[in-house]
């Protein structure tokens, strides 16, 4: 049928084309085709539903009727409520089995994506800030462990089991176009398993109102072939290299001696405040202040002469800092690859 | 247009009153059982499950309650439920006088009682800020003072309505054994609450 | 020939007091004073249900406002319209005005107004706690508009998640303020749920049985028990976040063995049924509406009914569905898919039912019916959308985005907005005497149905390309901005005919056509009277024979007479059968509910500022109690003699 064919394309058009870089519709992991699947047999099925009832309630607008008394049975009605009552019965019997097939799809979907993670993933930890998420990925030898922050990069085709703690209120991790949401709550540790198939960029976001600025409190991610993503991994274990030009030192002065240094660390400087993202490979991201603003120069200089502008209310206050100091601050910090 | 009336009872000689579940307050009374009940269930739900988190219950360092003033208290609750039979009795054969004495006789118990409830409170040896087990503790025992103090300002105003001429009223007499029936509840709600302020801490460290 | 009057007889209605000499009595009896005393301390269930219902459209009017500003912010990416900390107001505020402070108590309204007329009494019952409830609400109203608009109003969502909402991470009043509001707002939900249940069981017509009783009377029986099983958990949370907030405690503060998940359980297995606690009276809407309007009874009475049963009981089943993506056991969720699929059984079969009506009857697409329509379109729609959401895998992509938002949307306006203006339109005539204007109000229907239709089906696609809910922006280049500028304009939309609504109501109170006893030619006992109906709603008390007593007894309505006039008086029947059993005397006019509401205001506001306020604020509203209880005829009026 003509009107089959249209809602089958017409589903592919949704499922495959409306897909971004923080889409549910993006198939771009194990958990994601899943998620696909299950989506397109709950539509099929729920739009069917809607379709007859609508076709009911069409029929019940525009039957026509002959002439009988208001309110009144009639030898007609009498065997009009017997067929009715067997409608409702049959009705009900469809609803139950209808959901019945849903609920059994959605358990299926459930193991499917219980098992879409893989033996020996990668173990990454994340805590989560008011509004910023810590990264930290694990190693069994401990000198390979690092921590990032506001940033994932993971290998293609390697699953990934990632430990959720929060540092203060209830936030929620969310990837979707790798996997579900799952919430990181104070005083508990939850899990959450990705397992990327597809290469790409794309982008998280904080689900779960954590405050003022909940709506910036998003999350780079990177999907690369393995090979790409040892490198990113070897150079992540790298110290900050030591600044060359007088410009660039003066700005380690700064940092290391001055507020930066309290909340921050940058391995291999003075610097080492824990209450901070880590800067060490700042200028290696895609953006800063967790999506606030795209990685430039341009914008490290907004960023750093006042957080307060693009995101009042986060924890990094605004220092008056004279035009010197900028320059030189943002001249160290963009060695921070 | 209004149809015409066509009369078809007479419904001059019911009665005003009566006891029990015919009685209009008697519902209301019930309703605010299901109420408190509710809250009551909700507060032991919040005490379980914070019981299972993982603490000590009660803590490290923290004794489980004094034991004196909250058996006293249940002792003397349970013995009042007999003068509060005899008062729901009394009410509904419309006995006056006795009514009149087994008021004051539990306006006096109560305050006996209230007495006892004010040394549980400081028998707890712990305080509502120190842990999640001292806050559940103090609103358990909290939520039931103020279900036990509301209905002894109930009994002190129906004694003192039954003293005056209103309470030669029927309908008086119906309010007297409510409120006797809803001083049933304000025990049986007491004795889980026992159980869970002295003696799950005992049983659980 | 006149037979010898008795004196008694002077006291009674009945065949020899009847028509205008009954009139002029039963009025004098049941009039309050004029003016503003008489306001003040009226028992009236009418003068109350009407006060309600337009407190509760003002709170709509605001909660939408809200709203629209909150869509002026989101129409393009990247807005500066609005500051962060604004918008977190604007979205507490619109969720917690639309579900606290208008979707319940509106419902509640109606009731108060709609029910003793529809079961054949004179007064709901417990009409002092009526009238205290309806000041409690609009304290708590009053308190959480005020901080608002004094820019100390709570910011932490309609559901206040903790550790958010806790001392440490909302400081200051807000938050007080809000759990204070929920305080005021269930104590006066609970008081109404009382009377429903109280009116319903023990104040119905003679030989209006249960199985005779008005699909809404039904409604809001299960409706008034799902509120008393329901609210006094939010009110245990709200009360546990006050004192972790106000005094120390540690019940949601994991680093004192607390735990933030405890708030979620407690306030989703109220959030859960408030939201049947909201659809269900509008399913008693339609079935009314759409027995009259297709003139013929409702197709399905029992197994509506036992629907309505059913899905009361299973909406206290199934809240854990709120809280998938927090980690709990996964065998424990599977119960709760399996619980919010099963809903959806009563559901449909309403809804065939109300389909099935219309199917068999001669139905006339008058307003009220075109609500009806609308409603199936949207309701069943958002139910949908809610199957897709009880599926674990499903709703971890789909929580908390705009998914969600439209979801529920979908079922609240759809599901309960719809039928209520339907409802509205229905019994307009019956409480001011006149119709609204039927032109003015299918535009209005079309103009709604076609504006929510714009503004929220957008929202699906934006949740699905991945928008969370709750943001006060959104980057530019995501995919979200045509969606959202569409909401924004069909927000508008809606406005425009919520207010094209209001005006027709305004109008046509002062230059309607005049309506009499019954214009819809409707079956229910609430048309066998006057529009609006007297203050003591019928001369004699109705019998009723079927489920449609109207269409029954359309030249004479069986009335059972001999009720007292001097005095007010109502007939209790028997729970079941609506057997006559007792006289029950209907409290006279009374300050002293009104007083004591003015106590609580104070002890609840000022205990958000010091514990001492408990101790100070407690007798005076002890004292105010004990002055309402304490009997109050100057004179005895000795009981009648049975002769």
């Amino acid at each position: 049928m003509i009107a089959r064919r249209a809602f089958a394309l017409s589903l592919a058009f949704l499922l495959g084309g409306c897909s971004g870089i923080q889409s549910a519709l993006g198939r771009d992991g194990r958990h994601g085709e899943i998620f696909g699947g299950l989506f397109a047999i709950f539509l099929a099925v729920t739009l069917f539903v809607y379709l007859i009832v609508i076709a009911f309630l069409l029929a019940g607008i525009f039957r026509r009727r002959g002439k009988r008394q208001d309110g009144l049975p009639d030898e007609e009605g009498e065997s009009r409520e017997a067929s009715l009552r067997k409608g409702l019965i049959g009705w009900a019997a469809f609803i139950a089995l209808g959901l019945s097939v849903l609920t059994v799809a959605s358990f299926v979907a459930d193991r499917l994506m219980a098992q879409a993670s893989g033996p020996d993933p990668l173990r990454i930890q994340i805590v989560a800030h008011q509004w910023w998420w810590e990264v930290r990925y694990e190693d069994a030898d401990p000198s390979r462990t690092f921590r990032t922050a506001n940033e994932l990069h993971l290998p293609v085709g390697v699953p990934v089991q990632i430990t959720l703690m929060s540092n203060d209120v209830i936030h929620s991790f969310w990837v979707p176009n790798l996997a579900g949401k799952q919430d990181l709550i104070p005083g508990r540790t939850t899990q959450i398993a990705l397992h990327p198939t597809r290469e790409g960029v794309y982008r998280g976001q904080c689900a779960e109102y954590c405050g003022l600025q909940h709506a910036r409190m998003a999350l780079d991610v990177t999907v690369e072939p393995v090979a790409a993503f040892r490198t990113w991994r070897t150079q992540q274990l790298l110290p900050a290299p030591l600044p060359r030009t007088p410009l660039q030192q003066a700005g380690l002065r700064y940092v290391e001696t001055r507020e930066c240094g309290a909340c921050h660390s940058i391995v291999g400087t003075r610097a080492s405040g824990q209450v901070a993202p880590d800067l060490t490979h700042l200028a290696s991201r895609r953006t800063i202040g967790a999506g606030t603003y795209p990685m430039s120069r341009g914008h490290l200089y907004a960023w750093v002469a006042d957080p307060q502008s693009a995101k009042p209310g986060n924890r990094m206050p605004h220092i008056p800092l004279e035009p010197d100091q900028l320059h030189a601050i943002v001249a160290y910090l963009e060695t921070l690859r | 247009m209004i149809p015409q009336p066509r009369f078809a009872g007479d419904l001059s000689t019911l009665k005003t009153h009566a006891f029990g579940h015919r009685s209009m307050t008697w519902w209301g009374v019930i309703a605010f059982f299901l109420i408190e009940g509710t809250a009551f269930a909700m507060a032991f739900a919040a005490y379980f499950f914070l019981m299972n988190l993982e603490q000590g219950w009660p803590p490290p360092d923290f004794r489980p309650p004094g034991l004196v003033a909250g058996t006293l208290f249940t002792l003397l609750i349970l013995l009042s439920e007999i003068p509060n039979t005899m008062l729901k009795h009394a009410a509904e054969k419309g006995q006056l006088r006795k009514v009149r004495r087994l008021l004051l006789l539990m306006v006096g118990l109560a305050v006996a009682m209230l007495v006892l409830r004010a040394f549980e409170f400081a028998s707890l040896n712990v305080w509502w800020s120190d842990n999640a087990y001292g806050s559940i503790v103090w609103a358990l025992l909290l939520l039931h003072a103020a279900h036990f103090a509301t209905d002894w300002v109930d009994t002190v105003v129906l004694a003192g309505v039954m003293h005056t001429r209103h309470g030669q009223e029927g309908r008086k007499f119906v309010d007297v054994a409510e409120n006797a029936m809803y001083w049933r509840f304000v025990w049986l709600t007491w004795l889980p609450i026992y159980v869970m302020i002295y003696w799950i801490p005992r049983w659980a460290s | 020939m006149t037979a010898k009057i008795s004196p008694r007889d002077h006291d009674r209605d009945g065949e020899k007091l009847q028509g205008e000499a009954l009139h002029f009595r039963l009025e004098k009896t049941w009039s309050r004073e004029p003016g503003l005393w008489g306001w003040l301390s009226t028992t009236d269930h009418k003068e109350i249900g009407r006060r309600y219902i337009v407190t509760a459209m003002i709170f709509l009017a605001l909660g939408g406002l809200v709203s629209l500003l909150m869509r002026l912010q989101l129409a393009s990416p990247e807005s500066g319209l609005i500051s962060a900390q604004r918008y977190n107001e604007l979205f507490t505020m619109h969720g917690t005005t639309m579900m606290f402070l208008f979707a319940v108590p509106v419902m509640e309204a109606i009731a108060i107004y709609i029910l003793p007329l529809m079961l054949g009494t004179r007064n709901i019952a417990f009409p002092r706690l009526n009238a205290f409830s309806y000041w409690a609400y609009l304290s708590g109203g009053i308190l959480l508009w005020a901080a608002f608009l004094l820019n100390i109003g709570p910011d932490a969502g309609w559901f206040s998640y903790v550790p958010l909402a806790g001392p440490e991470f909302s400081p200051g009043k807000r938050t007080d303020i809000w759990a204070q509001m929920v305080t005021f707002t269930e104590i006066a939900a609970l008081a109404v749920s009382v009377e429903i249940v109280a009116t319903i069981l023990k104040l119905r017509a003679p030989g209006m049985t249960l199985a005779r009783m008005p699909i809404f009377a039904w409604a809001m029986l299960v409706v008034s028990l799902m509120t008393i099983f329901s609210m006094p958990s939010v009110t245990l949370a709200s009360g546990f976040l006050l004192s972790d907030r106000l005094v120390g405690t540690h019940f949601y503060n994991q680093y004192e063995y607390g735990d933030a998940l405890l708030w979620q359980h407690l306030f989703w297995f109220f959030g859960h049924p408030e939201v049947y606690i909201i659809f269900l009276p509008a399913a008693g809407f339609v079935s009314e509406i759409v027995q009259t309007f297709s003139r013929r009874p409702t197709f399905g009475y029992t197994a509506i009914v036992l629907a309505i049963v059913a899905i009361g009981l299973l909406a206290f089943g199934l809240w854990v569905h709120h809280m998938f993506a927090t980690g709990l056991p996964r065998v424990g969720y599977s119960f709760y898919t399996a619980a919010s699929m099963t809903v959806a059984i009563p559901s449909g079969i309403q809804i065939f039912c109300w389909i099935a009506t219309m199917w068999d009857g001669r139905p006339r697409f008058q307003v009220p019916l075109l609500y009806v329509v609308g409603f199936v379109i949207t309701f069943v729609l958002g139910g949908l959308t809610g199957v897709m959401l009880a599926s674990v895998p499903l709703d971890l992509q789909l929580h908390d985005t705009y998914f969600v938002v439209a979801h529920f949307h979908y079922v609240l306006v759809g599901g309960s907005v719809f039928p209520l203006l339907g409802a509205v339109t229905y019994w307009f005539p019956k409480f001011t005497g006149r119709m609204m204007s039927e032109r003015l109000g299918q535009a209005t229907f079309w103009l709604l149905f076609g504006g929510f239709q714009l503004a929220f089906a957008p929202m699906h696609l934006s949740g699905l390309m991945g928008m969370p809910r709750r943001v006060y922006t959104y980057p530019e280049g995501m995919g979200w901005d045509l969606t959202n500028l569409l909401s924004t304009i069909g927000a508008f939309i809606v406005a425009l005919a919520v207010l094209m609504f209001v005006v027709n109501a305004l109008l046509s109170m002062k230059r309607g056509q005049a309506a009499g006893a019954n214009p819809w030619d409707a079956p229910g006992l609430e048309w066998a009277t006057g529009s609006p109906p007297p203050v003591y709603n019928f001369p004699h008390i109705p019998v009723v024979t079927s489920r449609t007593p109207l269409w029954d007894n359309r030249a004479k309505l069986p009335v059972m007479t001999g009720l007292r006039v001097d005095e007010r008086e109502q007939l209790l029947t028997t729970v079941i059968d609506a057997r006559p059993d007792l006289r029950e005397p209907s409290p006279i006019p009374t300050i002293w509910p009104f007083v004591a509401s003015l106590a609580l205001a104070a002890l609840f506001v000022s205990s958000m500022f010091t514990p001492w306020a408990v101790v100070i604020g407690t007798p005076p509203l002890a004292a105010a109690l004990v002055a309402w209880f304490w009997p109050k005829s100057p004179d005895v009026t000795p009981e009648p003699v049975i002769e």
